[in-house]
């Protein structure tokens, strides 16, 4: 069985062996990528800023490399990537999905980006968020509504890509790049992740520098890679990952080789499975489907353990204490002083009042105001010191149950990609509820992986997840690895989106054979 | 945490401390969706934490030290290059001191 693909629909490993091998060049990849850009983004809407001349020039750099001996070549050497809007990119537009950072040009870079260059990879572009990555949909983004390249069977109907790295999860899925930076502060990898049928994973807090990432809630931020591969995700992560003087959370801890990783052996690996996870009203297909990740375990010859998470429920709300204080604190900086928008007023205080208020979007000055009442004077106690010590017994419950597990297997979220607009009138409370199964890894610092694990009825992507023990991030891609080998990687989905824009003339798009591609690949096309 | 009903009032003085400006119709609405996230979170009341420490960094690790010295600086026209109003080399507010 083969078949022909475009160069940017090959995995990032696939298209770093053909670059090593010359079989393809750095150029002609990037080149693929733009195209997939120019064709796609207009209804996708994944790209706020689309930086092709300097992805060619990076590429032409990346190209001389790759010609001289394999030596010169560096681990991500010619790969083009999409890179979340959240992080500084020097000279690059950077906004957070946010009005006020209006037209902000760092003068620096981000740690996880700069490792990004300095492996030799190639940006593409600045992809869209929700607004300070608030949000589970990409909907609360200043910037426009970026759409999920799957849709349900038979439908039209636009579906959000989730969020907040919604640009990033719609971009990879589609093939608009060849792997993305994101960010998870509460399940902003893992859920546009599972919603759009790619990898994310949110490595444990201090592995990826939080220098140059605008800033949420700095005790849960952290940055990782949403791709098409497992192999994918453990290229980017070992990139993107350093120990920073410039973050003083970042940690010094050596990261193994997460590729060679995934070769390692798997059997007897203990594989927790926590009952406070079947929540009320999961649906059966989400249970049919952890079902499944459970059943694929123990056919791999693993030990599936029934553990207790007893304090889960309470990870939810008490995020919803911490995140919205921090995130209070962190946005303070906006006074439309230094950078971005500025309104006039009467006085100082005036035009700070007038520039936060033009300048946030309703969820972030929710959020804001939220903070602010749990930080004001006589509430503290009562809420922000009552979460920090119920994220204390969160934790502990985890490190009870890696004495008798190495990872923990759940569903990522506990619904399908749902509808643009369809929570538009919703209760805030109901679109948090998206983070349920999430949010207590950020709450606990550690590592948690999605990777696709069947689709739902509809014909969208599920994903479940995996949790795992502080910086052993590589049993967590090694137990990745066996549900990807297991349920095979997800195609891309019928491009859809390229037939309204126009095709670019003249440019024949390089084919390869991709004879190694999943078998569902084959059934892409009607 | 105590049973807490917010009023408007009290949404009017907390989006001052946090320097939002809000309209009488924005009040309204963020009185409503704050006393619903605060119900919400009321739930936390029924764990019991006497005697649990919070939880303030989560990987344990110490903050490193380095050697009190400079490392960057000296680049004025960087740091002013985004900002909305500038005059030689000092960034521009609306008078504070009458």
């Amino acid at each position: 069985m083969s078949n022909t693909m475009s160069l940017n629909e090959l995995t990032l490993s696939e298209a770093r062996d053909k670059l090593r091998a010359k079989e393809i060049t750095a150029t002609e990849l990037t080149e693929a990528c733009l195209s997939a850009i120019e064709a796609g983004n207009d209804a996708l809407k994944a790209y706020l800023v689309v930086t092709a001349d300097k992805a060619l020039e990076q590429a032409k750099r990346s190209d001389e490399r790759l010609a001289k001996t394999s030596k010169d070549a560096r681990a991500l050497e010619g790969i083009p990537l999409g890179i979340k809007d959240l992080f500084c990119t020097d000279g690059i537009r950077t906004t957070a999905g946010s009005h006020i950072l209006g037209n902000f040009e760092p003068p620096y870079e981000s740690t996880v980006t700069q490792n990004l260059w300095d492996a030799g990879a190639v940006m593409l572009g600045k992809l869209n968020m929700d607004e300070f990555a608030m949000g589970s949909s990409t909907e609360t983004s200043y910037y426009g509504q970026t759409v999920n390249p799957w849709r349900a069977k038979g439908s039209t109907e636009n579906l959000v890509p989730g969020g907040s790295s919604g640009g990033s999860s719609s971009a990879v899925a589609a093939g608009l790049c060849m792997a993305a930076t994101a960010s998870d502060t509460g399940g902003s990898i893992r859920q546009p992740a599972a919603f759009t049928g790619t990898v994310g994973i949110k490595p444990t807090y201090g592995r990826c520098s939080r220098y140059g990432m605008v800033a949420f809630a700095s005790s849960l931020d952290q940055a990782g890679p949403i791709t098409r591969s497992i192999k994918d995700a453990a290229l980017m992560l070992q990139a993107m990952a350093s120990y920073d003087l410039k973050d003083s959370t970042s940690v010094d801890r050596p990261l193994p080789d997460l590729e060679k990783a995934l070769t390692q052996k798997f059997k007897g690996l203990r594989i927790g499975v926590p009952k406070e996870y079947r929540v009320d009203g999961m649906s059966k297909e989400i249970e049919a489907l952890w079902e499944k990740g459970i059943d694929i375990y123990r056919q791999a010859g693993a030990e599936i353990v029934d553990i207790s998470l007893p304090h889960t429920h309470a990870a939810l709300p008490a995020y919803y204490i911490v995140a919205p204080a921090e995130a209070s604190s962190n946005l303070a900086r906006y006074d439309g002083v230094r950078y971005g928008l500025r309104e006039n007023g009467r006085d100082i205080v005036d035009m700070y009042e007038e520039t936060r208020s033009h300048g946030f979007g309703a969820e972030v000055k929710r959020r804001i105001l939220i903070g602010t009442y749990v930080l004001s004077a006589g509430y503290y106690d009562a809420y922000y010191l009552k979460a920090q010590k119920v994220r204390s017994l969160i934790k502990r419950d985890f490190d009870d149950a890696f004495e008798t597990v190495d990872v923990v297997l759940t569903p990522t979220t506990p619904t399908p990609a749902f509808g643009l607009g369809s929570k538009k009138d919703a209760d805030p409370v109901e679109m948090y509820l998206n983070d349920i199964f999430t949010v207590t890894v950020n709450m606990a610092g550690l590592p948690g992986l999605s990777v696709p694990g069947g689709l739902s009825a509809e014909g969208l992507p599920l994903g479940l997840q995996l949790i795992g023990k502080p910086f052993d991030e590589a049993t967590v891609l090694r137990a990745g690895q066996v549900i990807e080998d297991a349920v095979g990687r997800m195609p891309i989905p019928d491009a859809w989106w390229a037939g309204a824009a126009s095709k670019p003339a003249g440019k024949a798009k390089k084919k390869v054979e991709a004879a190694d591609a999943p078998e569902k690949k084959a059934k892409r096309k009607k | 945490m105590a049973k807490t009903e917010i009023d408007e009032a009290t949404v009017r003085r907390i989006a001052h401390l946090a320097r939002v400006k809000v309209t009488a119709e924005e009040a309204t609405s963020l009185q409503r969706e704050l006393n619903g996230i605060l119900s919400w979170v009321e739930e936390l009341n029924a764990i019991p934490t006497d005697g649990v420490e919070p939880l303030t960094s989560v990987g344990g690790a110490k903050l490193h030290m380095r050697e009190d010295a400079v490392t960057d600086g000296n680049k004025p026209a960087a740091v002013l290059k985004n900002a909305p109003k500038s005059e030689d080399g000092f960034f521009l507010v609306p008078k504070v001191i009458e």
